[in-house]
């Protein structure tokens, strides 16, 4: 018969053999049991104080999004809907509108995002929009989207995912990951 | 009974039940911080310094939780389930004897509420009705989970009783009398009934285990099977009588089987001392080794997985009484061959 | 406030709860109240000062018996709509039985020493486990190693049954 090879070698072969009188009494097994407990008292703890301590972020980490801006601060984003057709959740929804005279130190292109939402109880933090961004335009960060009392204020708006000017977020560490690094 | 005497039981009884709740109150928190320790966490930490309001937090919590009584419930059952189990919970506390004569006052103190002739079998008894406490409110709760949990918890505690009050039998053998102080008295320093009786300690401590419904007995409130068992119905402060009172009766198991087989209040190099020193060293000694047994019972609780409920009773019924009858036969033997019966 | 006092109040306390034991409709009630006319037998024992038999009450009758029947009742779920109905003759012969018990009991008791309930509470301790061991073990030593010869033959009878069993599924 041609059995299925085992992937790994923890396998273990379950034996139905009569025990011996000292197995039987169970409490060598059980006092051996309390002895491995007993080690465990004295060893360090792995416990990560949360709001005092925080954890590292892998770089590839995938948090809220960020609507990024180029070196001299307009939008990167054209509304093209690439992000919103990849996004397999439909979490993402936007209005175009059209770059008007005196708005080009505000937009890169012709075209910009009027309204972009994201709703983040839909999101499920794929990352395929960024993926699909053929502007550089979202990103997802290492930041978390905070709890909330309200279903409505989990979609986010330009407000809370374009980043502020004074305020620019650092994703070099996604572009120097992974696919991106090539570029 | 004269005003005098009246005064210092009374006392007596405030301090016993003040400390019995204290002690059971830091044995929740206890129970956190070893189950963090032997899992490689730091457990409770937030309230107060290492956490230690965490109990007065967890009371106050309960305390303002909503009192809920199940529309399906027999009220009054339900709410008499709960008190039940803290009545008879604490005043098992009441026939042990914590130390030697206390001289305050120019008055000689007896710290042990109640010097009552039948003692050990006053502690069986209210053991035996602590079942109730549990049954009823399983029962009154109307609840097939709490049901199942009344049932279990009954079969269990009568199954144990046997060979736990056998084991008992043993230890009245080798002192001639019922009376707990008698029995403390006779294993003075060192001369300790473990050292004579291990056979029955073991067995009588395992019992201890499933009467207390501690881990790895605790079938009548596993999660995993009955949703929380009993309590499952229970909120606000009834639930956390049914909790307290698992710690109380871990506390005081803890000081039967102290003073049962490890000499209670007894310390080896006891003779050096007397008077009102003798009698703090020797409450002291006393809560050493409690506290030493409700270590014990949770480092069991955090170490072994749950028997399952037909192992339960095989091992009751199949084991541990067959062995205690054994060491009964055994005593009975030596105690008539040491009286001179053979010769 | 006197013992005379108290032993007539817990007698009362002791009849009313035998009399609900009888009168409740819900089994598990029935059996509820029997505990505590238990629980008040054995308060009535330890007034005439006899603890052992006070506390034996509860452990064997209150405590495993008692707990034995609750898990039967439980365990039937009994109720109203499922009760059983008995014939109308079966209650007039239920009935007729009971009474004739009664009177037999009346009778019987009737002219019994009356022992005041609370007569020994100062002097003599026949209760106390000393002297009733010195009894069992004297003047009815007998009765006693034959009850005892019984109980240990249904204890060595329980756990042969619980190990048999495997060997006939084996």
């Amino acid at each position: 018969m041609n059995t299925m090879q085992s992937l790994t070698d923890r396998k273990k072969v379950v034996s139905k053999k009569e025990m011996t009188f000292m197995e039987k009494l169970y409490l060598p097994a059980i006092i051996g049991g309390m002895w491995i407990t007993f080690k465990h008292l004295f060893r360090k703890n792995n416990t990560v104080k949360y709001p005092e301590e925080t954890r590292e972020f892998a770089p590839v980490y995938r948090g809220q999004h960020v609507l990024k801006r180029d070196e001299e601060g307009r939008e990167n984003c054209t509304a093209c809907g690439l992000c919103a057709v990849a996004c397999p959740a439909e979490a993402i929804t936007m209005v175009a509108a059209e770059r008007v005279k005196g708005e080009e130190n505000l937009y890169r292109e012709e075209k910009y995002a009027e309204k972009y939402e994201i709703n983040m109880l839909r999101c499920i933090f794929c990352g395929l929009c960024e993926e699909a961004c053929p502007k550089e335009a979202i990103f997802l960060t290492d930041r978390i989207v905070p709890s909330n009392f309200e279903r409505d204020e989990f979609v986010y708006g330009k407000d809370r995912l374009v980043e502020q000017l004074n305020d620019r977020i650092d994703i070099t560490k996604r572009q120097h990951t992974g696919k991106r690094s090539k570029i | 009974m004269e005003t005098s005497e009246l005064i210092e039981k009374l006392v007596l009884i405030v301090v016993l039940f003040a400390v019995t709740l204290g002690i059971a109150a830091y044995a929740t928190y206890f129970e956190r911080k070893v189950a963090a320790w032997f899992q490689d966490r730091i457990g409770p930490d937030r309230a107060g310094p290492f956490g230690i309001l965490q109990p007065l937090a967890d009371g106050g919590k309960l305390f303002f939780k909503e009192d809920f009584v199940p529309e399906a419930a027999e009220k009054w059952l339900f709410i008499l389930g709960p008190g039940i189990a803290m009545f008879t919970a604490l005043m098992t506390g009441s026939v042990i004897p914590w130390s030697t004569n206390l001289t305050l006052f120019g008055q000689d103190i007896a710290l042990q509420v109640a010097d009552v002739n039948i003692g050990i079998l006053f502690i069986m008894g209210f053991l035996s009705i602590g079942v109730y406490g549990i049954m009823i409110g399983g029962w009154a709760s109307n609840n097939k989970y709490s049901l199942f949990s009344a049932v279990r918890a009954s079969s269990q505690m009568i199954s144990y009783e046997l060979a736990m009050g056998i084991c008992v039998i043993v230890v009245v053998m080798m002192t001639g009398s019922l009376g707990l102080r008698e029995i403390v008295d006779a294993q003075h320093g060192m001369n300790w009934n473990v050292f004579y009786q291990p056979v029955a300690f073991v067995v009588f401590f395992i019992c201890a285990l499933a009467e207390t419904n501690r881990a790895p007995f605790d079938l009548p409130e596993c999660e995993s099977e009955l949703i929380g068992g009993y309590h499952t119905e229970y909120g606000s402060m009834k639930m956390g009588f049914y909790l307290f009172a698992e710690y109380v009766s871990l506390f005081i198991s803890s000081a039967v089987i102290s003073t049962l087989f490890f000499g209670g209040y007894n310390f080896p190099g006891m003779d050096n001392f007397e008077g009102n020193t003798l009698a703090i060293l020797g409450v002291v000694a006393m809560f050493t080794k409690t506290f030493i047994f409700v270590f014990i019972f949770m480092w069991i609780r955090w170490t072994l997985p749950r028997f399952r409920f037909d192992q339960l009773m095989h091992l009751g019924w199949k084991s541990l009484i067959p062995i205690s009858l054994i060491n009964l036969l055994i005593t009975g033997l030596v105690i008539a061959f040491n009286e001179g019966w053979f010769k | 406030m006197s013992l005379e006092l108290v032993a007539t109040i817990l007698g009362g306390l002791t009849i009313g709860s035998a009399l609900m034991v009888v009168i409740s409709k819900h089994p598990v009630r029935s059996v509820l109240f029997l505990v505590l006319t238990f629980f008040l037998i054995s308060s009535n024992y330890i007034l005439m000062n006899a603890q052992f038999l006070a506390i034996v009450n509860i452990i064997v009758y209150a405590g495993a018996i008692m707990v034995l029947f609750l898990f039967v009742l439980m365990l039937l779920n009994l109720s109203k709509d499922n009760e059983p109905k008995s014939p109308f003759y079966i209650k007039i012969a239920a009935v007729t039985a009971g009474g004739v018990l009664l009177t037999v009991l009346i009778a019987a008791l009737k002219d019994g020493i009356t022992v005041g309930a609370t007569s020994t509470v100062d002097g003599s301790s026949e209760g106390l486990v000393q002297n009733l061991g010195h009894l069992l073990f004297t003047k009815y030593v007998l009765p006693f190693e034959i009850s005892s010869v019984l109980f240990i033959a249904a204890m060595v009878g329980a756990v042969l049954l619980a190990k048999r069993e495997k060997q006939l599924i084996d």
